[in-house]
């Protein structure tokens, strides 16, 4: 199983990112292996809207199963659940780098996301289906 | 002709302005229209107590997929520029409220899967204030797309001798789809810092758009000499100014119209309206300041 994390650079040792559409990188980590490898989001990051449902799209390309961030908004939500992409969420206090946030989810310490943790930053959704 | 009342700093007096204008050349037997493309929040109506004559939804294309002849290529999130469409496996998903309605994606379909379908967005009411014929935009609460719905406003509006514009603050999409293909753009500002940044930000994008530009200080007698130093130097003409007067605010705050209410100053608009007038032919000395920007 794929885990996604979000990061402020490349590494095992990195420090988190506690944004999700607007992370610098996404480390993708293997849960058996613990091999990583890191995606860029950089094109993301300069979205003028809609960065955490490119991100969401992102993640879900590089196979991840399961979500770690800091905090995932309405949109990024609405896809990552769509994908049955299971979320969990970071606590700035006890986890501090990629590893702390790894070995914290396969302790089970990290509290799954049910909900978006954060308002919209651009558009309120007006109309909330999926398309068909 | 057309034109358009603007300020960048939003509570300097716009609409104020518009709607004594239109009154004033309503009283002069002219042929106007006032158009209200301050759609998130149009409020010309309460100083035209009108009837709405005609009531017009206002609508946007938004895309729908035929998810189950869907491959996943994914080309139609590729090409979004907006993120408003996102697929993985064979499920798409749309975000109407981030859509443009640009229809790239319903282009690049290989499976040409994508057809648009119309989203409601707000209403375009229309009637008649006092011989004024009035058309408004009213967008509806959360909607973002102001741009579109301006669009259809000016889209909608009648042919009339005169149509005055009241443009949304600040100086974003809407104000530059408000202002588009005027002749004029009357920018109400008043002296102070704020005012003074905000309307240099809007003189700044007019001299893009290649419109000529005049000022109104509102509050004249309020704040500091910045406002006059600053049109000076960028050769904008002055069209009037309006005191700090009490009775204003009063007259105002009742829903009133100034050149109603206190007939001293009606000279004070149609003397705003000749500068106007003189700005657009280019007489009195008056050249049109703005014109000569890049063109767009």
């Amino acid at each position: 199983m794929k885990i996604a994390v979000t990061a402020q650079n490349h590494g095992w040792t990195e420090l988190l990112d506690s944004r999700f559409g607007r992370a610098v990188c996404f480390v993708i980590v293997d849960g058996e292996t613990k091999e990583w490898q890191a995606v860029e989001n950089q094109q993301n990051r300069q979205a003028t809207q809609g960065a955490g449902i490119q991100a969401a799209r992102t993640i879900i390309d590089a196979g991840a199963e399961v979500l770690v961030s800091g905090n995932v908004g309405p949109k990024a939500f609405r896809v990552l659940q769509a994908a049955s992409v299971r979320m969990f969420r970071t606590d700035p206090a006890a986890q501090k780098t990629v590893a702390d946030a790894v070995t914290a989810w396969e302790r089970g310490e990290l509290a799954e996301i049910r909900a978006a943790t954060v308002e919209s930053h651009t558009a309120r959704s007006t109309e909330l289906e999926k398309a068909s | 002709m057309r034109i358009a009342f603007a300020s960048g700093k939003g509570g300097t007096g716009k609409t104020t302005v518009a709607v004594n204008v239109a009154y004033i050349l309503q009283q002069c037997g002219a042929d106007v229209q006032l158009l209200d493309c301050d759609v998130e929040e149009p409020n010309a109506h309460l100083f035209l107590p009108h009837r709405i004559e005609r009531t017009i939804p206002a609508t946007v294309k938004r895309p729908v997929a035929a998810e189950d002849r869907c491959t996943g290529c994914g080309v139609c999130a590729d090409y979004c520029e907006f993120n408003a469409i996102t697929v993985f496996k064979n499920t798409v998903i749309v975000f109407p409220e981030l859509c443009h309605s640009c229809g790239v994606c319903v282009w690049f379909c290989p499976e040409k899967i994508i057809t648009e379908t119309e989203r409601p967005i707000g209403v375009m009411e229309g009637g008649t204030a006092r011989g004024i014929r009035f058309l408004q935009g009213r967008l509806n609460i959360g909607e973002v797309m102001a741009p579109a719905m301006i669009r259809q406003v000016k889209g909608m509006a009648q042919a009339a001798a005169i149509t005055l514009i009241d443009c949304p603050p600040g100086n974003s999409c809407s104000l530059i789809e408000a202002v588009r293909d005027t002749d004029l753009v009357i920018l109400v500002s008043e002296p102070t810092p704020f005012g003074l940044y905000d309307l240099s930000l809007t003189i700044a994008s007019l001299k893009e758009l290649g419109l000529p530009a005049g000022v109104v200080v509102n509050r004249c007698d309020i704040g500091n000499d910045e406002l006059y130093l600053f049109c000076r130097r960028e050769n904008i003409p002055i069209l009037a100014e309006i005191p700090h007067d009490r009775r204003i605010a009063e007259s105002y705050s009742r829903g009133g119209l100034i050149s109603e209410d206190l007939p001293d100053y009606q000279g004070l608009f149609a003397s705003l309206w000749q500068n106007a007038l003189a700005l657009i032919e280019g007489k009195n000395g008056h050249p049109p300041a703005v014109r000569g920007g890049r063109a767009a």
